[in-house]
C-alpha cells in the first residue's frame, strides 16, 4: 500500500498551496514594501525549488550532480543579481 | 484605410522603397524557382523537416552569413555618413535607425546563429554522439532563431525599424519617445529568438553532459566541446533575465504599465541594470565559443596538443563566474556611487586574467610547433595582437573614473569592434574555412582565403584604430554628424576607406565560395588537415548516424593516437542504428510563432488571440504523439559504410 500511495507528492502538493497562500497574504495584509517583498522573494525561491526536486524529480537518477550543480550555479548568479542591483540602486545611490 | 496606414513607413526615403521592389521581387524569384525546379517536395523532405543537427547547424551557418551582410550595408552606410563633415546623405532618423539594426542584426542574428551552428555541426561529432539530447527540440530553436531574425529584418519595409540603439535604452524606447512600431519588433523579435537561444542551451547542456563517447571523461572533452558547455551554462543563466525585461518593456509598450518609465513608480534606469545583467554575459557567449574554436585550430596547425589544458578549461569556469559580475561597468555614469563602481571596475579588470591566461597558452602551443600558414592559422595568428588590444583598451574602459571621459565616445565603439572582430568574426571565418571541408568535401580556395584574410585584417585596423583617437578627441557616438570645425573629417576618411576595404573582403569570400564549387578538387578524402580531434574520424560526407560504431576515447585527442600511437577507434561490430523521425512541427509551430509576433507587433488582437491558440495546439498535439524514431537496418549501414570507404579505418 505504502509504494502506491505517493505520499511526498500530495505532501508536496499541499506545501505548495500553503507557500502561494502565504505569498497571497501580502495583498491582503498592510505590510510595508520591504516586508511583503521579502515574504515573496522567500516563498518564490522556496516554491521553484519545491516544484525541481517534488514534481520535476531532480535528484532521482544518476546524475543529480549534474542538476544541482546547475542548480546552485544558477542560485548564485540570481543572488549576484539580485544583491548587485541592490548595491547599485539602493545602497550606493 | 486607418488600418493600414500602420503598416507604412514612418519615414521613407528612395532607398527603402529601392529595396521593398528587391525584397519582392527576390521573394518572386525563389519561389519561381522552386517551384519551376520542382523542388518543394525536397526543400520540405531534407530541410524544412530535418532534425538532423548538421543540417540545421548548416542553415543556422547560411543564415548567418546573410546576415552578416544585411548588417554590413548598414555598416558602410553608416561609415559613408561619417566620412566627411557635415554630410546630408542621411538624416538623423535614418541614421538612428540604421545603427540600431546594425547592432541587433550583428549580435543576434549574425553572431549568435553562427556560434549555434558551430556548436551544432560540431560538438556531437566531437563527443562521438549519433545527434544531440533532443533533436526535435533543436529543430524548434532553429526556426525560432529564424522566425525572430525574419520578423526583426521586414521592420524596415512594414512599419519602421527600432531607432532606439541595440542596448534600446527607456525612456528613449518607450512610447513617449519612441512613437514607431520600431521598438514593438525589437522587443518581440529578441522575445522569439531568444527562446530559441535558451532551449539550445539546455539541448547542448544536456547532449555534452550525458552523450559522450565511452571514456570521454570531461577533462578528456575537447576545447571547443567545454566551451561550448560554458557558454551555453552561460546562456541558461542570463537568457531568462532578458526575457523577463522584455517581456516587461514590451508590457510598458503596449499595455502602458509603468517598469520603465520615469514617472508613477517606474525606474528606467533598471532596464539598462537588467540589459547589462544579460548583456554583458552575452559577450562571453559569443567569445567563449570563439575560443574554443581557436584552440582546435591552433593545436591542429602547430602539430602539437593544446598547451595547459586544465588551466584552459579553468579560465573559463572562471570567466563563466566573473561574466556575471561586472555588468554595471556599462553604466558607470548613471550616478550610483563610487564603493559600487569601484566594486565593478575591480571584477572587470579581473577578468582580463583569466582571459591572459588563454592568450598565453595559444602561444606555448605554438612556441616550437611546426606551424603552418593556412587560412585558418592565420586567422588565429592574427587574432592573438589584435584582440590583446581590444582587450587593454577594455582595462582603460575598466576604470570606472577614467570610463567618464571614454563612456560613449569612439573609443568604446573601437573597443568592442577591437574584440568583436578579431574575437568572433575572424573566429566564424576561421572555423569556416577549416571545417568547411567535412561540410562540403572540398576545400576552400588557400590562396583566394589569405587574400581575403589581409583585406579583412587591414580593413580593420584601418576601420577602428581612428576611431580611438576621435574617440579621445570627444567624438561622441551614434551622432550622425559633426561640424567641419572639430577636425574629426580626416580619420572618419579614413575609417570609411578601412570599411571599405573590409566589404571587398567580405565580397572575396563570396567569390572564394564560387570559385571553390567550380575548381576545387573532390578527392580530398577525409581529414585534409591531418587533424586530431573526433569530428575528423567521421567520413566525409558525414552520414546521416555520423559514426557507424560508438568511438571509444582513451585521451584528449583520440583520433591523432589513433593515427599514429595505433589507438582502436572502433572496437565494436556493426549494429542496426536508431535515429530521430522527422518533423514538420518546428517548422510550423514557429510560422505560427511569426504570425503571433507580427500581430502582437502592430496590436491585431483577435490574431494574437487566434495565433496563441495555434501554438498551444502544437504543444498539445505533440503531446499525444506517439514517435518512438526509427532503425537504420544493418545492411544499410553496411552499405552506406562500404561506399563512404569502410567502418574502421
Ligand atoms: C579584458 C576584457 C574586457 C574588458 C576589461 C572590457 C571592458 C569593457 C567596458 C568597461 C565597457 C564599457 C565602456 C563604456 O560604456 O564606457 C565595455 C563595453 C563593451 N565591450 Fe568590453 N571588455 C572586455 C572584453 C570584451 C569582449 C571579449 C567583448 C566581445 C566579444 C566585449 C564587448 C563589448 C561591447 C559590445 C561593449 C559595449 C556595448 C555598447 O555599449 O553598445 N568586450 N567593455
Ligand atoms: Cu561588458
Amino acid at each position: 500500500m505504502k509504494e502506491l500511495f505517493p505520499a511526498k507528492q500530495v505532501m508536496g502538493f499541499v506545501f505548495s498551496l500553503i507557500l502561494t497562500a502565504i505569498a497571497l497574504l501580502v495583498y491582503f495584509l498592510d505590510l510595508s514594501f520591504t516586508a511583503g517583498l521579502t515574504i515573496l522573494v522567500v516563498t518564490a525561491f522556496v516554491q521553484a525549488l519545491l516544484q525541481l526536486v517534488v514534481f520535476m524529480h531532480a535528484g532521482e537518477t544518476k546524475d543529480k550532480w549534474a542538476i544541482y550543480g546547475n542548480v546552485y550555479f544558477m542560485i548564485l548568479i540570481a543572488m549576484i543579481t539580485i544583491f548587485g542591483t541592490l548595491f547599485l540602486f539602493v545602497w550606493d545611490m | 484605410m486607418e488600418f493600414f496606414e500602420r503598416f507604412a513607413i514612418p519615414h521613407p526615403s528612395p532607398a527603402i522603397y529601392a529595396s521593398m521592389v528587391v525584397i519582392a521581387l527576390t521573394v518572386i524569384a525563389i519561389i519561381a524557382g522552386l517551384t519551376y525546379f520542382k523542388k518543394w517536395g525536397y526543400l520540405w523532405r531534407e530541410w524544412l523537416t530535418t532534425v538532423d543537427h548538421k543540417r540545421l547547424g548548416l542553415m543556422y551557418i547560411i543564415s548567418a552569413i546573410l546576415m552578416l551582410f544585411r548588417g554590413g550595408v548598414d555598416a558602410i552606410m553608416m561609415r559613408a555618413q561619417l566620412a566627411t563633415p557635415d554630410s546630408k546623405l542621411l538624416d538623423a532618423q535614418h541614421y538612428n535607425e540604421i545603427f540600431t539594426t546594425h547592432g541587433v542584426v550583428m549580435i543576434m542574428f549574425m553572431a549568435m546563429p553562427f556560434i549555434f551552428g558551430f556548436m551544432n555541426y560540431i560538438v556531437p561529432l566531437q563527443i562521438g554522439a549519433r545527434d544531440v539530447a533532443f533533436p526535435r527540440l533543436n529543430a524548434i530553436s532553429f526556426w525560432l532563431f529564424f522566425m525572430g531574425a525574419m520578423l526583426f529584418n521586414i521592420s524596415f519595409v512594414i512599419g519602421g525599424s527600432p531607432d532606439a540603439g541595440w542596448t534600446s535604452y527607456f525612456p528613449l524606447a518607450g512610447t513617449e519617445f519612441s512613437e514607431s512600431v520600431g521598438t514593438n519588433y525589437y522587443m518581440i523579435a529578441l522575445q522569439i529568438s531568444g527562446l530559441g537561444s535558451l532551449m539550445t542551451g539546455i539541448n547542448m547542456i544536456t547532449t555534452i553532459l550525458k552523450m559522450r563517447a565511452p571514456g570521454m571523461t570531461l577533462m578528456k572533452m575537447p576545447m571547443f566541446t567545454w566551451s561550448t558547455l560554458v557558454a551555453n551554462l552561460i546562456i541558461v543563466t542570463v537568457f531568462p533575465v532578458l526575457t523577463v525585461a522584455l517581456a516587461m518593456g514590451t508590457m510598458d509598450r503596449l499595455f502602458a504599465t509603468n517598469f520603465f518609465t520615469s514617472s508613477n513608480g517606474g525606474m528606467d534606469m533598471l532596464w539598462a541594470n537588467l540589459f547589462w545583467v544579460w548583456g554583458h554575459p552575452e559577450v562571453y557567449i559569443l567569445i567563449l565559443p570563439a575560443f574554443g574554436l581557436y584552440s582546435e585550430i591552433i593545436s591542429t596547425f602547430s602539430s602539437k596538443n593544446l598547451y595547459g589544458y586544465t588551466s584552459m578549461v579553468a579560465s573559463m569556469v572562471i570567466i563563466s563566474v566573473l561574466s556575471c559580475l561586472v555588468w554595471a561597468h556599462h553604466f558607470f555614469t548613471m550616478g550610483q556611487g563610487a564603493a559600487s563602481n569601484s566594486f565593478f571596475s575591480i571584477t572587470t579588470m579581473a577578468i582580463a586574467v583569466p582571459t591572459g591566461v588563454k592568450i598565453f597558452n595559444w602561444l606555448f602551443t605554438m612556441w616550437k610547433g611546426k606551424i603552418r600558414f593556412t587560412v585558418p592559422m592565420l586567422y588565429s595568428i592574427g587574432f592573438i595582437p589584435l584582440f590583446t588590444i581590444g582587450g587593454v583598451t577594455g582595462v582603460m574602459l575598466a576604470m570606472s573614473a577614467a570610463d567618464y571621459q571614454y563612456h560613449n565616445t569612439m573609443f568604446l565603439v573601437a573597443h568592442f569592434h577591437n574584440t568583436i572582430i578579431p574575437g568572433v568574426v575572424f573566429a566564424m571565418l576561421a572555423g569556416l574555412t577549416y571545417y568547411w571541408p567535412k561540410m562540403f568535401g572540398f576545400m576552400l580556395n588557400e590562396r583566394i582565403g589569405k587574400w581575403t584574410f589581409w583585406a579583412l585584417s587591414i580593413g580593420f585596423v584601418l576601420a577602428f584604430f581612428p576611431m580611438y583617437i576621435t574617440g579621445l578627441d570627444g567624438q561622441a557616438r551614434r551622432m550622425y554628424t559633426y561640424s567641419e570645425s572639430t577636425g574629426f573629417g580626416p580619420l572618419n576618411m579614413l575609417s570609411f576607406i578601412g570599411a571599405g576595404i573590409m566589404a571587398i573582403g567580405f565580397v572575396l569570400i563570396v567569390y572564394n565560395i564560387y570559385y571553390s564549387i567550380r575548381y576545387a578538387p573532390r578527392n580530398i578524402g577525409s581529414d585534409p588537415w591531418d587533424a586530431r580531434t573526433l569530428e575528423w574520424a567521421t567520413h566525409t560526407p558525414v552520414p546521416e548516424y555520423n559514426f557507424a560504431i560508438t568511438p571509444a576515447v582513451n585521451s584528449v585527442e583520440p583520433f591523432w593516437d589513433a593515427k599514429k600511437k595505433k589507438h582502436v577507434l572502433f572496437p565494436e561490430p556493426l549494429k542496426k542504428i536508431h535515429m530521430p523521425n522527422n518533423s514538420g512541427m518546428p517548422f510550423i509551430l514557429s510560422a505560427i510563432f511569426f504570425v503571433w509576433g507580427f500581430s502582437f507587433v502592430f496590436a491585431i488582437w483577435p490574431l494574437v488571440i487566434i495565433a496563441t491558440l495555434g501554438i498551444f495546439a502544437c504543444l498539445a498535439s505533440r503531446s499525444f504523439e506517439n514517435d518512438h524514431g526509427r532503425y537504420i537496418s544493418l545492411e544499410e549501414v553496411e552499405e552506406t559504410e562500404e561506399k563512404l570507404g569502410g567502418a574502421k579505418k
